[in-house]
């Protein structure tokens, strides 16, 4: 069943397979993020509580989003690469943290800037606030610990198990503003079958959240595919594709 | 099995008591954060109460801190470290006879300083018996922790900067529930509940840590 799966975890067929896929990540993210955001900026009614300053929610839920899915990605891809000793996969991980990171900050940074207009300050110290913090901390912490490995091999397995210990995050970040009294305002969109939300202000959010999560999905591909060439640049098949590339090069 | 677990507790314990700066070092930096801030902050025996319990816990996870430097260090220097890997017992169980030694070699001994700590801050009675309850449930899971980190970070030139920035974020969440704790019981309120919550965390540690340990010290020593 899973038979057509093995050929993936050789590095060079994994390079190839996610160039095909990178053109259709950004077909998707490009139109969807512009649709997405000027139908929320300029189009969407105004929150009756709110009024326009709700519109940050089109940037602040979608990037915090994808911090926490940038995260299960890395946790499925370091258990998959522990497990079944697939360096592809330690792989995945290392190219994801950095990315994860820069959400989970563009994600504390709008709340910060929402914070401020909604509760008066810039800074609260509240559940989801913190454990948001917390996740950008592990996030900074398995980059340091890949970086301080000279064995990438090494540095690829380390930064798995970290990435795998720091799991235990990830429910307290999703269930802080039901499990305490926060200031942070619950989940909107994830109950689907009564959303919190008018549908007006509903469908651009999704629709920046399908940006953001193919944008995410380009950004990984790519760095997977640059820590592929650095990794494999001692072998004949990148030897050979970099070649081809400088005559391609010359020539254009 | 147990046989293996006695001999590495005795063997450690032995060290130590053989180099007995190594286990008082920690703890006399522990006393010395904790009496810098009220020379720091003022002596206001109702401010130093309030914040006493955040005091207390976060110089227990510095001295931890400087502490976890001798959970693996001298073994994987001389090499006892990979005899261990090699034993015929299974490093998991192993590396739980290590944590427990370095928990009753640093553990511990807060858990002995705490009532003179209490003194110094101020603290009244109730609210001493849930710090003491709190440091007694949450340095084990410290130890548990730190020696993930430990063994992740065992095999580089510059472990310890890299140590505390792996460490202390995970370690928040207790740091959160054993204030919430202690303040609880400041106030009056029960704390048992908090209290539990930071036990199914200690058990979670126990039985979850030694593997991620184990699995971190194959890929340190290889």
């Amino acid at each position: 069943m899973w038979k057509w799966l093995h050929p993936y975890a050789k590095a060079e067929k994994s390079y190839a397979l996610s160039g095909k896929l990178m053109p259709w990540f950004l077909v998707i993210a490009i139109p969807t993020f512009f649709v997405g955001i000027i139908w929320g900026l300029a189009f969407a009614p105004a929150d009756y509580q709110q009024g326009d300053s709700f519109r940050i929610i089109y940037i602040h839920v979608p990037a915090a989003m994808m911090a926490m899915g940038a995260y299960s990605t890395m946790a499925v891809a370091a258990f998959i690469g522990l497990v079944w000793q697939i360096r592809l996969a330690e792989m995945t991980v290392a190219a994801t943290a950095p990315i994860g990171a820069v959400y989970t900050f563009i994600a504390l940074f709008t709340g910060a800037a929402w914070g401020k207009p909604m509760w008066g300050a810039w800074w609260v110290w509240d559940a989801r606030l913190t454990s948001e913090l917390i996740l950008l901390f592990v996030y900074l912490g398995i980059i340091a610990l890949y970086n301080a490995f000279s064995d990438k091999i090494l540095a690829g397995r380390a930064a798995s198990i970290l990435t795998l210990v720091g799991v235990i995050n990830l429910p307290i970040i999703h269930f802080s503003v039901v499990w305490w009294n926060t200031l942070h305002q619950g989940a909107t969109i994830t109950k689907f079958d009564q959303p919190s939300m008018a549908t007006e202000m509903l469908i651009p959010l999704l629709i920046m959240i399908v940006s953001f999560a193919s944008f995410l999905g380009l950004m990984i591909l790519y760095r997977f595919r640059n820590e592929i060439l650095q990794r494999e640049s001692h072998r004949p098949w990148v030897i050979a594709l970099v070649k081809q590339s400088l005559k391609t090069n010359k020539r254009g | 099995m147990f046989d293996a677990f006695v001999q590495i507790v005795r063997k450690d314990l032995l060290g130590a008591f053989r180099q007995q700066s190594d286990i008082l070092n920690p703890i006399w930096f522990f006393v010395i954060v904790v009496t810098l801030f009220p020379l720091g902050i003022g002596t206001d025996p109702a401010l130093l109460a309030r914040i006493a319990p955040g005091i207390i816990w976060v110089a227990a996870l510095l001295a931890a801190l400087l502490s976890f430097e001798r959970l693996f260090k001298d073994d994987y220097i001389d090499g006892s470290l990979e005899q261990m890997m090699l034993a015929p017992h299974s490093l998991t169980w192993l590396v739980c006879a290590k944590v427990f030694t370095h928990w009753l070699l640093t553990g511990l001994p807060i858990l002995f300083v705490s009532p003179l700590l209490a003194v110094f801050l101020s603290l009244e009675e109730n609210t001493f018996w849930a710090l003491f309850l709190t440091l007694l449930i949450g340095t084990p899971i410290l130890s548990l922790l730190g020696a993930i980190g430990v063994a992740l970070t065992i095999g580089l030139r510059k472990g310890g900067v890299l140590l505390s920035l792996i460490m202390l974020p995970l370690s928040i969440p207790i740091l959160i529930f054993s204030t919430m704790a202690i303040d609880a019981a400041s106030f009056g309120q029960p704390y048992l509940g908090l209290l539990a919550l930071l036990g199914a965390m200690l058990v979670g540690a126990i039985t979850l840590a030694p593997f991620a340990i184990a699995a971190s010290l194959r890929v340190s020593v290889s």
